[in-house]
């Protein structure tokens, strides 16, 4: 019998910080495979956010710098005009790219900046112990929101993927999920193609991946995980949200 | 095809997801405590192992190596 | 190179270039948009230079923090309003040892202020500014010329020392025109940092961090930079004295007050008042050396400044109490004439009786 599932090379073999069933580390995994078999090893600077994943560098092993909360797409951009050579991704939480975020996102994905931008979105702020975040469901319950998130108090879940596909400079945006053993594998695929948009100088490439938190969300991982499906999908539904490549590459 | 499957006791966290995932149900919670304090996952290698690598796919902290053949 | 005739905005552009800026990121705000404009016109179409009107100063300093960490000459600029938004980055560049130039052409403040000149920002400039125990080498120019010049001289401090450097001008400054000489020319190749973060090609990857779980990480962090920034005092510190051998007096003052003070200084040595000024150069690292020496044969010092009273407070701690400071301070805009900075001293100088 040959092996036929082992850690990728570029993940360092650290331990985890993250909780039991966290998204966060599927998500790097898949990352670093993506990495491995692009061979982007020597090329790659990741920007990991203030958040639970702030100790990214301490799995991924390529350059990496850390960033200011929700500043990650202009470092990306000052990163990427200065050395065209790299492949720049950052690695940003729900609210690092939704909310305090938003407009540097935005605008370098107006600018058509050719950088990656890995959104994980786990419907809560994570690291400071499970406040709502701009992507928190209508009436999911928070540590900010003890009542339920209420839409005349707080408005609706805010749906990046959808608003940045209008944006001109953008070439590909996808929203997957790492909850499922199907849509794990569509979220590789949906990484490789965001680096691929990159490599191709196609424009501002972003996969939106929904990601549980047993933690935040009080739940179970096996609960977490099904409620990814059972309630995050109905207000942030998957698949390819926009795409000018033309098209899903055959694998 | 004939498969197997290496559960890392101490990188293991007890999520279970790997269970609940496995499609012959040969993946059980161990009753002894890793090191961490967690309930790791335990491979019951009865033969039905395909080597289909799903526990390893869904497996959040790379605990799970398989081999196929 | 022969002298051109420039305003001070552009003259900080062209001296950028010469000293091999790659990157310049920026944003509208009155009284710099020359300089902006300048960068748009002159670096966006260099070879291997980058030029982005960010959506924000915020935004603006985040490019520079990238475009440092990748090993390349970086600068912003703004004013007052646009500076405040970007402590935050500045705070990061200082605790990642990276390095960086900032412009900052105040105006009057606080808030939204003014759009004429002021020097406000003297506080925000020299503790700091942003979160955090850390300090930014703080360059006060006083004409287009020293602009061009401490301009060129901020990318080598920076690199030197890895750390961020402020060019703290103001509106008058920046929109005067005068003539200026270009010492340097552009470098052929654009220099590279070596310890820049460049892909782990053929070397362990490396990872720039601020953060860290350990409270002595920290403190030692804490320790290292301010041992680099005793280096900086040691090497680093500048001023000009004009006329204090004989002075009674010494006026203090930096930037556009400093070259009012000279006006007003000569007009009361024409009365035969011993009136001489000490102008700090560089206000992080303050001259206290400077001060102290003064101190030992003059006992009466005049703080002039655009501000409510900032600078004064490191002549006083230089001081120790060796001598009396007294303050003349103009704040919002207001551009105080020669002459009126000569009524203040005069009239100071008969006050203490040092006419006797």
């Amino acid at each position: 019998m040959k092996k036929v599932f082992t850690r990728p090379k570029s993940l360092k073999r650290n331990i985890f910080h993250y909780c039991p069933g966290c998204g966060h580390s599927i998500a790097h995994r898949l990352i670093c495979e993506v990495i491995d078999e692009m061979d982007l090893q020597d090329k790659a600077i990741g920007i990991p956010p203030p958040g639970c994943s702030v100790f990214a560098y301490y799995y991924f092993d390529v350059d990496m710098v850390e960033s200011a909360h929700g500043r990650g797409a202009a470092v990306a951009t000052g990163i990427k005009r200065a050395f065209p050579e790299a492949v720049v991704f950052t690695y940003q939480g729900d609210g690092d790219l939704a909310g305090i975020g938003t407009a540097e996102t935005i605008h370098a994905a107006n600018r058509g900046e050719n950088i990656t931008s890995i959104f994980i979105n786990n419907a809560v702020y994570g690291m400071t112990g499970g406040q709502m975040a701009p992507t928190t469901l209508v009436g999911q319950i928070t540590t900010t929101t003890p009542y339920g998130r209420d839409t005349i108090l707080e408005g609706h879940p805010i749906k990046m993927s959808e608003i940045l596909a209008l944006i001109e400079g953008v070439a590909y945006i996808e929203r997957v999920a790492v909850n499922s053993p199907a849509n794990i594998r569509k979220t590789k695929k949906a990484i490789q193609k965001a680096f691929q948009v990159q490599l191709d100088k196609r424009g501002f490439a972003m996969v939106e991946i929904l990601s549980p938190c047993p933690t935040n969300w009080k739940m179970s991982p096996v609960e977490a995980w099904q409620w990814v499906d059972k309630e995050m999908t109905k207000v942030f539904p998957l698949g390819v949200i926009k795409d000018v490549t033309g098209g899903r590459d055959a694998d | 095809m004939k498969g197997a499957v290496e559960i890392s006791r101490e990188l293991c966290k007890g999520c279970e997801l790997c269970i609940s995932f496995c499609p012959k149900g040969i993946i059980s919670v161990s009753d002894k405590l890793n090191a961490s304090g967690y309930l790791p996952a335990v491979f019951n290698d009865n033969g039905e192992c395909t080597g289909c690598a799903i526990c390893a796919l869904v497996c959040p902290e790379v605990a799970i190596e398989v081999y196929r053949g | 190179m022969a002298k051109v005739l420039m305003t001070g905005n552009a003259a900080i552009g062209e001296a950028a270039i010469r000293a091999g800026c790659q990157s310049y990121f920026g944003y509208p705000i009155t009284p710099q948009n020359e300089l902006t404009e300048y960068m748009a016109a002159n670096l966006s179409r260099r070879k291997g230079c980058s030029f982005i009107q960010a959506e924000s100063e915020i935004a603006a300093i985040n490019m520079v923090y990238g475009a440092s960490v990748v090993g390349v000459r970086a600068m912003t600029s703004s004013s007052s309003p646009g500076i405040s938004l970007k402590q935050e980055g500045i705070s990061y560049l200082a605790a990642c040892e990276l390095p960086a130039v900032i412009v900052n052409m105040s105006r009057g403040g606080p808030g939204l202020g003014s759009i004429v000149a002021a020097q406000s920002d003297y506080f925000q400039a020299t503790r700091g500014g942003g979160h955090g125990d850390y300090r930014t080498i703080v360059l006060a120019p006083s004409s287009v010329q020293e602009l061009a010049d401490l301009t060129h001289k901020s990318f080598d401090l920076a690199d030197k020392y890895k750390i961020p450097v402020i060019i703290l001008g103001d509106g008058v400054l920046g929109q005067m025109m005068e003539p200026v000489e270009f010492n340097h020319e552009a470098p052929a190749e654009l220099p590279v940092r070596s310890d820049a973060l460049r892909g782990a090609k053929g070397r362990p990857s490396k990872f720039i961090k601020t953060f860290t779980s350990d409270p002595a990480e920290l403190e030692e962090i804490n320790w290292s930079l301010f041992r680099r920034y005793e280096l900086i005092k040691k090497n680093e510190t500048a001023y000009e004295t004009f006329l204090v051998d004989d002075a009674e007096l010494i006026v203090v003052a930096f930037g556009i007050a400093a070259r009012i003070a000279k006006g007003a200084i000569r007009t009361v040595r024409a009365e035969g008042l011993k009136v001489g000024l000490l102008r700090p150069i560089t206000l992080w690292p303050f001259p206290d050396e400077a001060v102290k020496e003064l101190a030992k044969t003059v006992k009466q010092f005049l703080v002039f400044e655009m501000n409510m009273g900032q600078m004064i407070e490191d002549v006083q701690l230089a001081l120790e109490g060796k001598g009396e400071v007294s303050f003349y301070g103009r704040p919002g805009g207001v551009i105080p004439t020669p002459s009126e900075v000569a009524r203040v001293i005069s009239r100071l100088y008969y006050q203490k009786g040092l006419n006797k």
